[in-house]
């Protein structure tokens, strides 16, 4: 059993050995012949663009169409989709990060088609690559995503780092170009990118603004070699130049470091040369193919059938018309596991797995032998298991992890059962029906996250949210992210019903499990699919989402009807505010005047920020009240008093409208007094403007302009009560108080005489009031004669009354001398009562 | 937590605890030196939640208020506007940030909303073009409610009223569930809800639809234990008497003549003794905070103005007999025991001396003939005395020249007594209105009328049927020992406090609901069970069942939420809890409101000022 698993092991160097192992037997073998096409795949067993090579053009395809067909097939061969390519002089294909396919056309623009051969968006190189045309291209990951570099015929070098948000670069001038440079690469470096440009003899290291010349500190750089091929590592510090010479310079891609020189005997120029990971450089002839080590040794594999080479960050993809075929060192885990007299613990453990199956007693002595090295045993077989690519040699290994467990006491199956997890999901994807060959260390590299992704992007949501749920993600990179995904596509699906569709995704989607129905519906809204965005808005449930969402989407009716119902009045006043700008007038004074909450926002909204709207809003809905409210308002802030009158006259005219009388005489009567003070102003030179009708009449009284007073009085119809109050106060403050006792008896005051007593009171003049004592209300004279003092007087009538009450609140307010009397008053009705 | 917020049987502490939460993660969001900008109206009630000390150790310190023009803020990283979401201080909050484009100094702004982001504000910022300037934009929702005391929650709304019954924005109403669903939130679902009037119905309707909309959120939805029992949300335009008619309680008093603001009073710093330390007064004035965890102010607070001497002059024979403990302590034992109790008798003899200077004031104003006189004629009113003709004393104010706002609170209680004046009376006061304040206040008037103040008499006085049925009037009351909340007003039981009184009682709905119909609004009480949602209609029997239920399931006092959408007075507060401690009802009441208001600053804020 151990010869088999060993048999596609390749010795190499000292201590190591290369294996080579099928994964795919390719589906396309009755549509593609390899021979004819140029093929560009996608690293972490991506797609692969197939394009007919026109350099080596098919006839019988020639004559069918002139233009070129690209289909897109998984790395198993499955195809995935095809498109004809419309569009202009194809330079270049090459992959995204993301797992777009890029093509550069020879005008510089670059077109960004989806694995499903869907046009996503385009870009342009600028005006200079425009002009000069494009004569190469590279495609390269740099450190924020995804960069191209395109020579032009001006054999200059334009370079951007992201095609996301693409800022196009010029690199400096290749010294004395004059004709198309031998080979170039791209490097990055932290967040450098720089070219690396052989021309004739010299070397050049080009960057946006420095040229840098280089010498390789080789033998034969003296013998005037030209390097024609270069190959950069994905890790960016290895590189491999083959010479006119016919050697392989290996080394530091500074060029500082020379690992090897290796002679290739007459091989000739290979037709392709990449990097296997970082340890070797493989190159491709017509028949076979030769992996050079980094350091030492080499090894060659014959092949009788063109192949083409996938570089991978591990190992190099073999992609021929029949299958797909993966060379790497093997791994050293599995080395130390499986190789023939291995003294590793693992091996131990395997072994005594095996023997155990077979229910052999040589079981017990294996993990005897292992015993003091138990836990690192399990956890090689748990690596060994990770790099095994076929599924009955990982189960072997992940037996004998789980048979030492049995063994090891404190162990835990944290790691174990991680990679049991992980191997299931690789296996999965794996499957040419998915068709993503990754091996560990690659998805380790990519991570579960992006894997997903990845699924996403081939639509196996199934798959998908069973490997996210099995991994135990969480809801919001797990199952909720892929459902919306699937509702993505679910929206851009243009025959189905919409009403349907939204209740489909819904049901599906559920309500409350946090999927951003907004994103969905903007992405249906993308597809121009407006109506099927606003029914999926329904099942949103927050609705600031959605009203902003409608917003956006100009469904202004829709929006308000949210907002509505949401209660919240801000959402309302936004969408007021939005639709008034973007309705026709008409419509807009229709649509608001549906809700009475929404009308009533609106004028408040009219009211605190366009006034000047205000007006035509009252008149629209005839509410006369309000305009004249208006014009009163304005009157306020009106310069000048006539323009005051004329606003007041406005506003009588709606009240007369509104059949609203008193307000109607109510402004009549203001401009007339307005016209009156005016009048007063001009005659007394003192302001009366503003003043309210009492507080004239009573400066009027204090002016002793009784006459006029008199005359305003009559004219505004005040009561007699309020004008005797006005003018026993106003002679108060005259001190006029003969004139007070003069009023007192003109006619019988319709105040009674309590306020005379009250104003002499006031204004301390107590042998004044004492003239009105006797002319007041009998209920009242207590009261009057405790406010002046009079307690004895207070204390004689109160105890004649039998009154009570009346003598405690004079002995409440009154002096102490009298309180004596008072309760001895108190004690006689006490008495007189028993 | 301020000790005093959870003494309650709802720990309203946590109300204080989540919303200090939320305002200190968004200060430490800014790394920094940082000044505060605050809305006018929120720097106080932010006093509730986060003392001054506290923002000074986050290195917020420097504070200043939002208003136009530039601002001068000192060499400091970040700038925090914290403000409610009106578009006219955003555009206090552009100009400032527009004045410092030019300075070379860069800083960071950053805004909080209080309660809510506006979609409408951040438009608006957006056009004024500084939205990209602001750092972080957030909000303060728990600042949704304000704790005032352990029974004792308010918006802070000022405008609320006048917004919702002059403008019929419904603002308030939003934020109201809003308010609601936070407190589902820290205490539970509420299964009962009831109330009286339209606005109670639209914010009930909206709890539903709010309710439904979070129902993904598993743990505000299936609280363990449920807190409150029953919330019941009385509208403002239900009963307006009880907010114009003069509070006689103590807090009350000290509210409608010197004002009451977030807790705390300010009272001219003559009338008190000079001993004091004068570093928590200003200048000229003396601020008393106004809680329970003043001892001796929590004992009177509630009580009528006239009954609190003999509680106060209790106290001062007791603290002053502890004082004199010490004469007779002995023993190191006594000594220690003594002194140990020390710190908390000077506190309540301060408290004491503090309490009885305010008294003496009010006791001042309270025996001036004009309040007798005014409180006279008012209670007149109240009982119906006056009705179809102008009143002389209200004609005597005018002529007088006496405050406005005393003269409309008058007017629109007799209005509100007899349901309506009649036509001649209401015009004669208008006159008599603009004839003697000026014409301005035909505005003014306008709005009393839209809210429904004022009005013209139409069908029956039904005030008078509930001021029988409902037992709104009791002349001749005990002070000292009240048998009914009638003290708080000195003969009239609020209304409002005698709707949650039949509330909560079993079948106490049913039988005012032929009483109270014509009262604006319907009525309405839900009971919602853990699944299903009865909504049903308090006439049919089964309901009530369930009601009945409920409340028969523990024997402990049930918690109730009143929700006073459009403010209360202190006296609706007093009357509340002093059913709280009635033993035969059995209920914990705990307020909450828009706002806390009084006669003078409700008309004043319905009163128009024309630019």
């Amino acid at each position: 059993m151990t010869a088999l698993l060993t048999a596609d092991w390749y010795p190499y160097g000292s201590n190591g050995y290369f294996r080579k192992v099928e994964i795919y037997e390719m589906a396309w073998q009755k549509e593609v012949n390899i021979n004819n096409v140029v093929i560009v795949a996608a690293r972490f067993g991506g797609p692969i663009a197939v394009v007919r090579d026109r350099t080596k053009p098919d006839k019988t395809v020639m004559k069918k169409m002139g233009k070129p067909i690209i289909a897109i097939y998984s790395s198993a061969g499955n195809l995935i989709s095809s498109f004809v390519w419309n569009s202009g002089q194809l330079i270049h294909l090459g992959w995204s990060s993301t797992e777009e396919l890029l093509c550069i056309q020879e005008n510089g623009e670059v077109l960004i088609y989806s694995i499903f051969g869907k046009y996503v968006h385009a870009f342009r190189m600028g005006q200079e690559v425009e002009d000069t045309k494009v004569i190469e291209a590279r495609v390269f990951d740099s450190s924020v995503g995804t960069g191209i570099c395109v020579l032009t015929g001006a054999y200059r070098l334009f370079l951007t780092n992201t095609i996301k948000d693409p800022k196009v670069r010029k690199l400096a001038e290749i010294p004395g170009v004059i004709s198309l440079p031998d080979s170039w690469a791209v490097i990055c470096e932290d967040r450098q990118s720089f070219v690396l440009l052989f021309k004739a003899t010299e070397i050049y290291y080009l960057s946006e603004n420095q040229v840098i010349q280089k010498t390789v500190n080789s033998a034969n750089e003296e013998k005037g070699s030209v390097i024609t091929d270069v190959a950069v590592s994905s890790c960016y510090e290895h590189v491999a130049m083959y010479n006119s010479q016919d050697q392989l310079w290996i080394g530091s891609s500074n060029l500082r470091k020379n690992y090897r020189l290796y002679d290739m005997d007459g091989s000739g120029r290979p037709k392709q040369l990449v990097w296997c990971g970082s340890e070797a450089v493989v190159g491709v002839w017509d028949e076979h193919i030769i992996i050079i080590g980094r350091n030492e040794d080499s090894l060659s594999y014959v092949y009788d059938m063109p192949v083409k080479l996938i570089p991978e960050i591990d190992c190099v993809r073999v992609i021929s018309t029949y299958n797909t075929e993966i060379i790497q060192p093997v791994p050293k885990v599995i080395l130390e596991t499986y190789r023939l007299n291995s003294t590793s613990p693992g091996s131990y453990l395997l072994e005594a797995s095996k023997q155990f199956t077979k229910k052999n007693h040589r079981a017990n002595e294996y993990i005897h032998l292992v015993k003091k090295e138990l836990f690192s045993a399990i956890n090689q077989c748990i690596e060994a298991s990770s790099h095994e690519l076929n599924t009955e040699n990982q189960k072997m290994l992940i037996r004998a992890a789980q048979f030492g467990k049995t063994f090891a006491e404190g162990f835990t199956s944290e790691n174990f059962v991680r990679m049991c997890m992980t191997l299931r999901i690789l296996n999965a994807v794996r499957d040419p029906k998915i068709g993503i060959f990754l091996t560990f260390p690659q998805f380790v590299h990519l991570t579960l996250k992006n894997l997903l992704d990845r699924l996403i992007l081939r639509r196996h949501y199934y798959l998908a949210i069973k490997a996210a749920n099995y991994m135990r993600m969480s809801n919001e990179d797990g199952s909720m992210k892929i459902l919306e995904h699937w509702a993505y596509y679910k929206v851009s699906q243009l025959e189905a019903d919409k009403e349907q569709m939204a209740h489909n995704i819904a049901n599906k989607l559920g309500q409350a499990s946090g999927i951003s129905y907004v994103s969905i519906a903007k992405k249906s809204a993308s597809y121009g699919r407006i109506k099927l965005a606003v029914k999926l808005l329904d099942y949103e449930p927050k609705p600031e989402l959605q009203v902003s969402m409608l917003l956006s989407l100009e469904k202004y009716t829709e929006a308000l009807g949210k907002a509505v119902q949401s209660g919240n009045t801000d959402l309302i006043n936004i969408v007021i505010v939005n639709m008034w700008k973007k309705m026709p007038l008409k419509d807009f004074q229709l649509e608001i005047r549906k809700d009475s909450v929404v009308y009533a926002l609106y004028k408040k909204y009219c009211r605190e920020h366009k006034k000047e709207t205000l007006l035509n809003v009252y008149r629209q809905e005839d509410d006369n009240n309000e305009i004249a409210a208006y014009y009163i308002k304005n009157a306020f802030d009106a310069e000048n008093y006539s323009m005051r009158t004329t606003l007041l006259e406005n506003a009588k005219e709606y009240y007369k409208k509104a059949k609203n009388e008193i307000n109607l005489v109510l402004c009549e009567e203001q401009k007339k007094l307005i016209l009156k003070q005016k009048e007063l102003e001009d005659k007394f030179k003192r302001e009366f403007l503003d003043l309210p009708l009492q507080e004239t009449i009573y400066r009027l009284l204090l002016m002793q302009e009784n006459k006029i007073a008199e005359d305003l009085r009559s004219m505004f119809h005040v009561p007699d009560r309020k004008f005797w109050w006005l003018r026993i106060k106003s002679l108060g403050e005259l001190n006029d108080f003969n004139e007070l006792d003069k009023f007192s008896k003109i006619k019988k005051s319709p105040i009674g005489y309590e306020p005379f007593i009250d104003i002499c009171l006031q204004h301390k003049n107590k042998f004044e009031a004492n003239k009105y004592i006797g002319r007041i209300k009998e209920e009242n004279k207590i009261k009057y004669l405790v406010k002046m003092s009079y307690y004895m007087e207070a204390i004689r009538i109160a105890e004649a009354q039998c009154d009570i009450s009346a003598l405690e609140y004079i002995r409440a307010n009154c002096d102490t001398a009298s309180v004596i009397e008072i309760n001895s008053a108190i004690a006689r009705l006490n008495k007189s009562d028993s | 937590m301020s000790t005093h917020l959870s003494k309650g049987k709802l720990n309203i502490g946590l109300v204080q605890e989540r919303a200090r939460k939320e305002l200190l993660d968004l200060i430490d969001k800014c790394e920094g030196s940082k000044v505060i900008v605050w809305d006018d109206g929120l720097s106080g009630p932010f006093g509730l939640i986060a003392e001054y000390t506290l923002l000074k150790k986050r290195d917020a310190g420097k504070m200043y208020l939002l208003r136009p023009g530039k601002l001068k803020t000192p060499d400091i990283e970040n700038v925090i506007f914290i403000t409610r979401p009106y578009l006219r201080l955003m555009n206090y909050i552009a100009e400032i940030i527009h004045s410092e484009e030019v300075s070379r100094q860069k800083k960071k702004w950053h805004l909080f909303y209080v309660p809510m982001k506006s979609l409408l504000c951040e438009e608006y910022l957006k056009n004024k073009g500084v939205y990209g300037s602001l750092t972080i934009i957030d909000q303060i929702q728990a600042c949704i409610l304000f704790p005032f005391d352990n029974d004792l929650m308010s918006m802070e709304l000022d405008k609320a009223f006048m917004e919702y019954y002059v403008e019929s924005d419904p603002t308030c109403l939003y934020y109201i569930a809003q308010a609601i669903l936070m407190l589902e939130d820290l205490f539970g679902s509420i299964k009962r809800i009831s109330g009286k009037g339209n606005a109670a119905v639209q914010v009930m309707k909206l709890l539903n639809k709010l309710e439904k909309g979070t129902e993904s959120n598993p743990i505000s939805k299936y609280h363990s234990n449920v807190q409150i029992d029953q919330l019941i949300l009385i509208d403002r335009e239900v009963d307006f008497l009880s907010m114009l008619a003069t509070q006689l309680t103590y807090e009350g008093l000290i509210d409608e003549l010197y004002g009451i603001n977030n807790c705390t009073v300010k009272l001219p710093i003559e009338k008190f003794s000079q001993e004091e330390d004068l570093t928590e007064s200003s200048s000229d004035n003396k601020q008393l905070i106004l809680n329970s965890a003043d001892e001796v102010f929590s004992e009177i607070c509630d009580k009528n103005f006239f009954a609190i001497g003999q509680s106060l002059s209790r106290r001062a024979k007791q603290i002053s007999q502890q004082m004199d403990e010490r004469k007779d302590g002995r023993t190191l034992q006594e000594m220690k025991q003594f002194v140990a109790k020390l710190p908390q008798m000077l506190s309540i003899k301060k408290s004491l001396a503090n309490h009885m200077t305010v008294a003496e004031m009010i006791k001042e104003v309270t025996d001036s003939e004009d309040f007798a006189e005014n409180l006279k004629n008012e209670q007149e009113i109240i009982l119906g005395l006056v009705t179809d003709k102008v009143h002389p004393y209200i004609e005597e104010c005018m002529a007088r020249n006496v405050d406005i706002v005393k003269v409309l609170r008058l007017i629109c209680m007799q209005s509100v007594v007899n349901c309506g004046l009649k036509q001649k009376v209401l015009e004669q006061y208008k006159r008599d209105i603009v004839q003697t304040y000026g014409f301005k206040h035909l505005l003014t008037l306008i709005n009393l009328e839209k809210v429904g103040l004022l009005k013209v008499q139409q069908g029956t006085r039904s005030f008078a049927v509930f001021r029988k049925t409902l037992k709104l009037i009791s002349e001749n009351n005990n002070f000292i020992n009240p048998k009914d909340i009638h003290f708080v007003h000195g003969i009239y039981a609020p209304l409002s406090v005698r709707l949650a009184q039949n509330f909560v009682k079993p079948n106490g709905i049913r039988s005012i609901n032929d009483v109270i119909t014509s009262l604006p609004g319907s009525l309405f009480d839900h009971s919602t069970s853990q699944t299903t949602t009865f909504i049903h209609r308090i006439m049919c029997d089964k309901s009530l069942r369930v009601g009945g239920s409920l409340s028969s399931q523990n024997d402990s006092a049930k918690v109730v939420l009143v929700f006073f959408i459009g403010g209360c007075t202190f006296a609706e507060i007093a009357a509340l809890r002093y059913l709280s401690q009635q033993e035969d009802l059995n209920v914990e009441f705990v307020i909450a409101t828009t706002k806390i208001m009084n006669g003078n600053s409700f008309i004043k804020c319905l009163m128009e000022s024309p630019s």
